[in-house]
Parts: C-alpha cells; sequence; structure tokens
C-alpha cells in the first residue's frame, strides 16, 4: 500500500469516527475521570467541590443505608442472575423444538421484554397486591394458602424483584435460542449414532458450543443486576424498612434528593470497582469453559 | 421410540402454553383492570371481564393528566435519538471495519470497554455538564449524546455487517473515482437497510420506555415524558388503579407493534452478529 493511501485511510478512519470519539471523550472519558475526583470532595453539584481527599469513603464505610443498600443489591443478583439463567436457557430449549407453531410461543415469551420497565414495575406491584393481586388470590383459590405480603413484606420483596425480573427471560432466551441454533447439525446428529441421550448432547455438545453466550449473558446480567432501578423505584422505592433500597436507588438519592454529588461519586466508584472485579474474575474462569470455535473470524 | 418422540411433542407443547399463559396473565391482567370501576378491581373473587367493559375509563386517563403533551414529548426525544443513533453509529461502524487505517482495532476495543461502565458512574459528572449548559429541562441531555455515541451493541451489529460485504464492491467504486462518502451513503448504506430498521427499533424501545434518563434531567412537568407521567396516576396513599393501567396500556401497545413487525430480522440478526458458539 502506498503511503498516500495509508495517510488518506487514516483520516477518513478518524473522520467517519469523529463523533462517537467526541461522544467518548465528553460523554464517557471526561466523566469518569470526572467522577473520581468528586469522589474525593463534597459537592453539592454548584459551586466549587471541596477537596476532602478520603474523607466520603470514609464515611460510606460508616453508612448503615450503604452496606444495607450493598447487601439487598448482592443478595438479589446473588438469585436473580443464576435464576434468570436457567429460566432463559430452559426457555431456549423449550422454544428449540421442532413444533410447527413455535414462532408463536417465541413472540409470546419475549413481548414482556419489550415493556417499560416502569409499566412493569407498576403491573407487578398490582399483581402482588397482598389482598387484590391475582398472584395471591390464586395461591388462596387453588392452593388454599394466605400468599405473602410480597412487596410490604421485608422477607419477600427481594424475592419478588428476582421473580419480576424472570417475566424478561424471553430477551436472553431467544439470545440463547439463536445460538443453539446455530450449534452444527452434523454434530448433534453423529452423536445420536454413537448413542448420546439427551443430558450427554446438552451437557457436552450444546452447553460448550454455545459458553460464549453464556460468557455474554452472565456478565450482562451482573450488570444488569446490579443496577436494578426502575421497577425498585416504581414497585416500593426502597421500603419496606429499606428492605428494597438498592444501591442505584440509593446513589440516585444521595446524588439528586440529597444533593451530595461527591458522596454519590464515591458510591458510583464503589460499584464500578465491584463489577470490574466480579467481570474479571468471570473472564479469568471462562478460560476454563468458554469454548471458542477454532478458524472463525 | 416414536412413542416416546411423539410424548417429548406433546409434554413440550403443553409446557410452552402453560409458560407463555403465565407470561400474558400479567399483561391481560393490565388491560382488564383498565376497563373495570374502582369497584370491580378491589373485588374477591376477581373479575375477568367486567360487564360491560369501562372503556370510558381511557377517556378519563388521557385527562387526569397532560397525556397528549407527554405523547408529543416522548415522540420528540424517541426521533431524536433514532435519528442520532442513525447517524453515528453506522459511521463509526464503517470506520473500524471498511477502512483500512492503523486505529481501528483499539478503537474497536475502545467501543466494546465501553459496556463495562455503569451507567451511575458517569451519571453525575455529565448531569453537572449538562446543568452548567443550561440544558436541564430540555430535551437536549436525552437527545445530542445519541448523535455522539451510537451504542457499543449497535456498533458491533453494524460492524458484523459491514464485514460481510465483499471489498471489490467498494474498491469498484474507488476505482470509477467516488469519494469515501459516497461509496458509504450511496453503496453500503443501502445494503444494511434491514439492520438499521434493528437498529431503529432498539433505539425506539430504548428511548421511548426510558425512565431514568427523564427522571434525572426533566423536572418540570410540562416536560415529562410519558414514562415518568405515569406515576402521576398515584398519590401518597392511593393509586387510580383502573386509569393506570389504561394509560400503561396505551404506552404499551407503540412498543408491542414495533416489536411484531420486526421481530423476525431481530431474531436473524441476533443470529448473524457472532453472537454465536
Amino acid at each position: 500500500m502506498k503511503a498516500g493511501t495509508s495517510r488518506r485511510n487514516t483520516l477518513y478512519g478518524i473522520l467517519f469516527a469523529l463523533p462517537w470519539i467526541i461522544g467518548f471523550l465528553a460523554f464517557t472519558a471526561y466523566p469518569i475521570l470526572a467522577s473520581l475526583y468528586y469522589s474525593l470532595t463534597e459537592f453539592v453539584g454548584i459551586g466549587t467541590p471541596k477537596w476532602i481527599g478520603s474523607g466520603n469513603y470514609q464515611a460510606l464505610l460508616k453508612d448503615e443505608l450503604f452496606w444495607k443498600s450493598l447487601y439487598n443489591t448482592v443478595y438479589y443478583v446473588s438469585l436473580a442472575v443464576p435464576i434468570g439463567f436457567v429460566v432463559g436457557l430452559g426457555l431456549a430449549l423449550l422454544l428449540n423444538m421442532d413444533l410447527k407453531e413455535v414462532g408463536l410461543y417465541r413472540t409470546l415469551v419475549y413481548i414482556p421484554y419489550v415493556l417499560p420497565a416502569v409499566v412493569v414495575g407498576f403491573i407487578w406491584l398490582w399483581m402482588l397486591n397482598p389482598y387484590y393481586g391475582l398472584l395471591n388470590l390464586f395461591l388462596n383459590t387453588v392452593f388454599h394458602i394466605q400468599g405473602p405480603g410480597w412487596f410490604s413484606d421485608p422477607k419477600w420483596a427481594k424475592p419478588a424483584f428476582v421473580m419480576l425480573a424472570q417475566w424478561g427471560a424471553g430477551g436472553s432466551a431467544v439470545i440463547f435460542l439463536a445460538a443453539i441454533k446455530d450449534v452444527p447439525r452434523e454434530l448433534l446428529e453423529s452423536a445420536e449414532i454413537d448413542g448420546a441421550g439427551w443430558w450427554t448432547k446438552f451437557s457436552k455438545i450444546i452447553i460448550p458450543m454455545i459458553s460464549p453466550v453464556i460468557l455474554y449473558h452472565l456478565i450482562t446480567a451482573l450488570f444488569g443486576g446490579f443496577q436494578i432501578f426502575t421497577t425498585a423505584y416504581i414497585a416500593t422505592n426502597g421500603g419496606p424498612a429499606n428492605a428494597t433500597l438498592f444501591y442505584v436507588l440509593y446513589l440516585y438519592r444521595n446524588a439528586f434528593q440529597y444533593s451530595k454529588m461527591g458522596y454519590a461519586s464515591a458510591m458510583a466508584w464503589i460499584l464500578f470497582i465491584i463489577v470490574l472485579i466480579l467481570t474479571l474474575i468471570i473472564f479469568r474462569t471462562s478460560a476454563r469453559w468458554v469454548f471458542y470455535r477454532g478458524g472463525g473470524e | 421410540m416414536n412413542l416416546r418422540h411423539f410424548t417429548v411433542k406433546v409434554l413440550g407443547r403443553l409446557i410452552l402454553i402453560l409458560i407463555s399463559v403465565i407470561f400474558l396473565v400479567p399483561i391481560f391482567w393490565m388491560f382488564t383492570t383498565s376497563i373495570k370501576d374502582l369497584s370491580e378491581v378491589m373485588t374477591y373473587p376477581p373479575i375477568w371481564w367486567p360487564n360491560p367493559p369501562k372503556w370510558y375509563n381511557y377517556v378519563k386517563a388521557v385527562n387526569y393528566i397532560p397525556f397528549g403533551r407527554y405523547t408529543l414529548n416522548t415522540i420528540i426525544i424517541t426521533i431524536g435519538n433514532i435519528a442520532g443513533v442513525l447517524f453515528s453509529a453506522p459511521l463509526v461502524a464503517y470506520s473500524i471495519s471498511k477502512i483500512k487505517w492503523g486505529g481501528r482495532n483499539i478503537l474497536f476495543m475502545l467501543i466494546l470497554s465501553t459496556v463495562l461502565i455503569p451507567f451511575p458512574v458517569i451519571m453525575i459528572p455529565v448531569f453537572i455538564v449538562f446543568s452548567r449548559l443550561g440544558w436541564i429541562n430540555t430535551f437536549r441531555p436525552l437527545i445530542i449524546p445519541a448523535f455522539l455515541g451510537g451504542g457499543a451493541f449497535n456498533i458491533f451489529l453494524l460492524r458484523q455487517f459491514f464485514m460481510t460485504i465483499p471489498e471489490e464492491l467498494s474498491d469498484a467504486a474507488r476505482i470509477d473515482g467516488a469519494s469515501e462518502f459516497g461509496i458509504y451513503s450511496k453503496i453500503m448504506l443501502p445494503l444494511i437497510k434491514p439492520i438499521l430498521i434493528v437498529i431503529s427499533l432498539f433505539t425506539f424501545l430504548g428511548a421511548w420506555n426510558d425512565f431514568m434518563g427523564p427522571l434525572i434531567y426533566l423536572q418540570d412537568e410540562a416536560k415529562y415524558t410519558l414514562a415518568l407521567g405515569l406515576q402521576m396516576y398515584r398519590s401518597t396513599n392511593y393509586v387510580e388503579w383502573p386509569l393506570l393501567m389504561a394509560a400503561s396500556t396505551i404506552v404499551v401497545i407503540p412498543t408491542i407493534i414495533a416489536f411484531y413487525f420486526t421481530q423476525n430480522t431481530i431474531v436473524e440478526s441476533v443470529t448473524l452478529t457472532g453472537l454465536k458458539g
């Protein structure tokens, strides 16, 4: 390649990427650094931030609500992510069956995933109403048991959000389904000829073949789980007794209701570090269980 | 063997029907609540289909809050976002897939790495910047970033598509003296139209359904979007369930319609992204 062409290419490369680069600098790179700086200051959002060093971080360690919100979120994530994985993959396997109307099921199961989180929050607040909610009416009529208070019971509020999250499992199911459909047929057929049963095909062929998608799913689910906000803001707003005061909800309150921008930035950085460490751990272990097809791009 | 196959199919079908029903019941419950009177809402046993249906709830619901205003606001923000993403995402995707330049792999990694940044980390400084610009209570913070970004997932999707287009196509155009931008807009964009539709749909859903963005940036009630406005059917200790569910049904309908018409393209695009084994 001639030097002129390569210089021309570089110019065009940058030119085409320019909007993104400007956006990256303004809305990602600068904010990351600024948020680190704010986290070391006392800042109400206007005026000049006042440098206090590690003051916010020290205050957070003593803040009961901070620990409570972290505990709530970890509790939620450690239930919602594994359950979501099993439900999503299970749905995908069912939707992979050779039925002529399977497209209809796929559509129906996917619909809740496209609904606004606000509406999802309100629908479930209503569905899980202790007295007139459909779920408790159902439990009462069919099984003759008195359902729990769900969002109004500190013990049941977090599990209620885990359940609510499963309503959106169609989203991950469709991605798993696409990956399963992409597993080479010959592989499954030759395994069948060798007498492999259903479980062997699933665990020895399908799982390894779709493992990159599983990795992608785990990471996005982890990020989504740690950032649960809208449904909680709508359905419980942190209650009862702070049982659903999730991390980002408490962060939001500090930033925009109490104008403690520095404090909230410190919370944001702690969150950042937690999810980065978890992602790193997943990536590290993924070398052992994620299988990349050779000869690809 | 055949009998077993048959049993599996019947059983699978039954499970899928059951699951579909479970997934749809909350939506049905939203709708049926929307056509009840308050007296029919709090009853035991529950009323599945009120007689007669109270369709006037829909009239009441759109008059209870400035529904038309909020719809317009939401449409403006949504269209702005779609325009922004359609402008910026294909440009940068083209740069990292079709132009051979030294920085393109680094840029690609940088784009992918942005998904590892939780929104709360950037939320506060971006808010401060917009408030210093005097943009709080305007739609600008909710639209302009779209023109300067495009979303990592969209860019990834577009890149995968651009890669499938043979080089000869643009090489031939280059020999004919076409400019880089001409190749991009006249040859490439028409070829990736299906994926642009998918991206528009994702962006539509994202903007239409967004809650946290409007919550942070729009404080003046006249500027609210539908997602924010839905909260107004609830007061401190009381919820207008039928009206809230009527309004929710209206808000939800465009998302379901948009999804319905593009679902096959979505599934295909997921398959084609290389987001596969």
